[in-house]
């Protein structure tokens, strides 16, 4: 009773078919991937199938609700009260500063009219919370319980009570999807609270902090200046903390200095966040208007009129 | 009847089970531990059914894992299928394997999955991840005999197939 060499034994199970069916699926997958880079066909189909992706995120963010519930549930009363305490201070802190501002805003906001311009310091915003779910991007990136349907709409900015955390990149029905400023894809322009220099500040590949690599030779920076948003770009408006310069090194070209910041906002603590409602007004040239001219039933028609020049534009080139 | 239908409700379950807890994030210093669970729950049953888990079915929920979590459609398909596909053909050798030979195997099944994604992020443009990215197939090998024998006993308290 000797088993043939070709006789399919278990032991050396898998043929031809097999490996063929692999290359069809991992081709299939290539596609895929090819298909939605190019153009983001994922989240597409994540919106279509909102109904059901929401309620699984809700359903995977529980237990980070629950682990908070226990935090508060079982933390000590001392705890509660010292930080109760601290709260009540920092308001009434926070509340003194606001008074004597307002002063300030209000004279503010005299001098602008005078001088006719449309910045305006009040806030437009919109408190969300942060769902626990992990997306699958190493750590950049934050899931909200707010989406289309609360009127969020990608790009805008999310901060929290410390500074800058980054902008909304994906929306869904009642979900939205955050990048942080630490993401190494993510750029924001920045301005040196103390000299007013303006540079841009990229996230890192660590994750947890800002890198500032092309700061001219001669500017100066130092550990601990403060940097702000500059409004240049439109996308985050101005003045808001982004973070604070923790070393400056010259760069490995020897062309620039670089520094390494860390970021102002609590991104790995924070629960509720803020987005913000008014984009800032684009600074910069306005765009280039419209042109405007006959309606394109109206204009000459005629091949001639337009072969003309275009041939003349031709012959130059050659 | 009744208990082949309680048996597949128990495939399918662990399965949903296994993507849940991809979503589910763990603290901040703990985050670079998590294993990839779709991964060990596709080998387990790869091992242990081999009927069920065909190359189209980890194809499937490659395919959802990427709707739920995932950077590109197709990435975490193209991943399981390469893993489902190499657990299958050395299915009979990987079963008879001691614990510790067998968890030594996942490792580098899991290894090979962590230089695939590796792959795929970086032609999709996405910067390379810090070391610590790195720890994640050695907590699945580590996990890997725990989550073998629960699995077994959870099956053999069921009666189920």
């Amino acid at each position: 009773m000797a088993r043939t060499r070709d006789e399919s034994s278990p032991l050396f199970a898998g043929n031809a078919a097999g490996t063929l069916r692999l290359i069809v699926y991992l081709a299939l997958a290539v596609v895929l991937m090819v298909l939605d880079h190019r153009n983001g066909w994922l989240w597409r189909l994540r919106y279509t199938a909102s109904a059901v992706v929401e309620p699984v995120y809700r359903l995977a963010g529980l237990p980070a609700v629950g682990v908070r519930t226990m935090s508060v549930a079982f933390a000590d009363r001392q705890r509660l009260t010292e930080q109760n305490q601290r709260l009540r201070e920092d308001l009434l802190l926070a509340n003194a500063k606001l008074n004597r501002m307002a002063a300030v805003a209000e004279q503010n906001q005299r001098l602008k009219e005078l001088l006719d311009t449309q910045h305006s310091l009040e806030l437009n915003v919109q408190l969300a919370r942060v769902v626990g779910v992990d997306l699958g991007a190493y750590r950049y990136q934050l899931t909200l319980n707010m989406g289309a349907r609360d009127g969020v709409r990608p790009g805008q900015p999310v901060i929290d009570a410390h500074g800058v955390m980054g902008q909304v990149k994906e929306v869904l029905p009642t979900t939205s999807v955050v990048m942080l400023i630490t993401d190494p894809s993510h750029a924001i322009p920045v301005v040196n609270e103390r000299t007013g220099l303006r540079t841009v500040a990229y996230g890192s590949r660590d994750g947890d902090q800002l890198s500032l690599p092309n700061i001219p030779l001669a500017a100066e920076v130092r550990a601990g200046d403060k940097l702000l948003t500059s409004g240049l770009g439109g996308r985050f408006p101005p003045g808001f903390p982004v973070g604070e310069v923790v070393s400056v090194a010259p760069a490995a070209t020897g062309m620039f200095q670089v520094a390494q910041a860390r970021p102002a906002a609590d991104l790995d603590r924070s629960e509720d966040v803020l987005l913000l409602h008014d984009q800032a007004e684009p600074d910069g040239p306005p765009a280039p208007p419209t042109p405007a001219g006959p309606p394109a039933d109206l204009a000459p028609s005629s091949a001639s009129s337009t072969s003309g020049p275009a041939s003349g534009n031709n012959g130059a080139a050659r | 009847m009744n208990r082949q239908r309680l048996n597949l409700w128990w495939f399918i379950g662990t399965l949903v089970f296994a993507l849940l807890s991809m979503l589910v994030p763990l603290p901040g210093v703990l985050e670079p531990f998590k294993p990839y669970w779709p991964a060990l729950f596709l080998l387990y049953w790869s091992l242990e059914s081999e009927d069920r888990v065909t190359l189209g079915l980890a194809f499937a929920v490659g395919l959802a894992a990427d709707l739920l979590n995932g950077v590109v459609l197709g990435e975490q398909a193209l991943r399981l299928c390469a893993l489902v596909f190499i657990a299958l053909r050395f299915r009979s050798r990987l079963r008879f394997f001691p614990m510790w030979q067998q968890a030594l195997a996942v490792l580098a099944l899991l290894l090979n999955d962590r230089i695939l994604l590796l792959i795929v992020r970086v032609l999709a443009g996405a910067s390379l991840p810090p070391a610590s990215w790195w720890i994640s197939p050695f907590v699945g090998a580590a996990l890997w005999p725990f989550l073998f024998l629960l699995l077994d006993d959870l099956r053999a308290r069921l009666r189920i197939q």
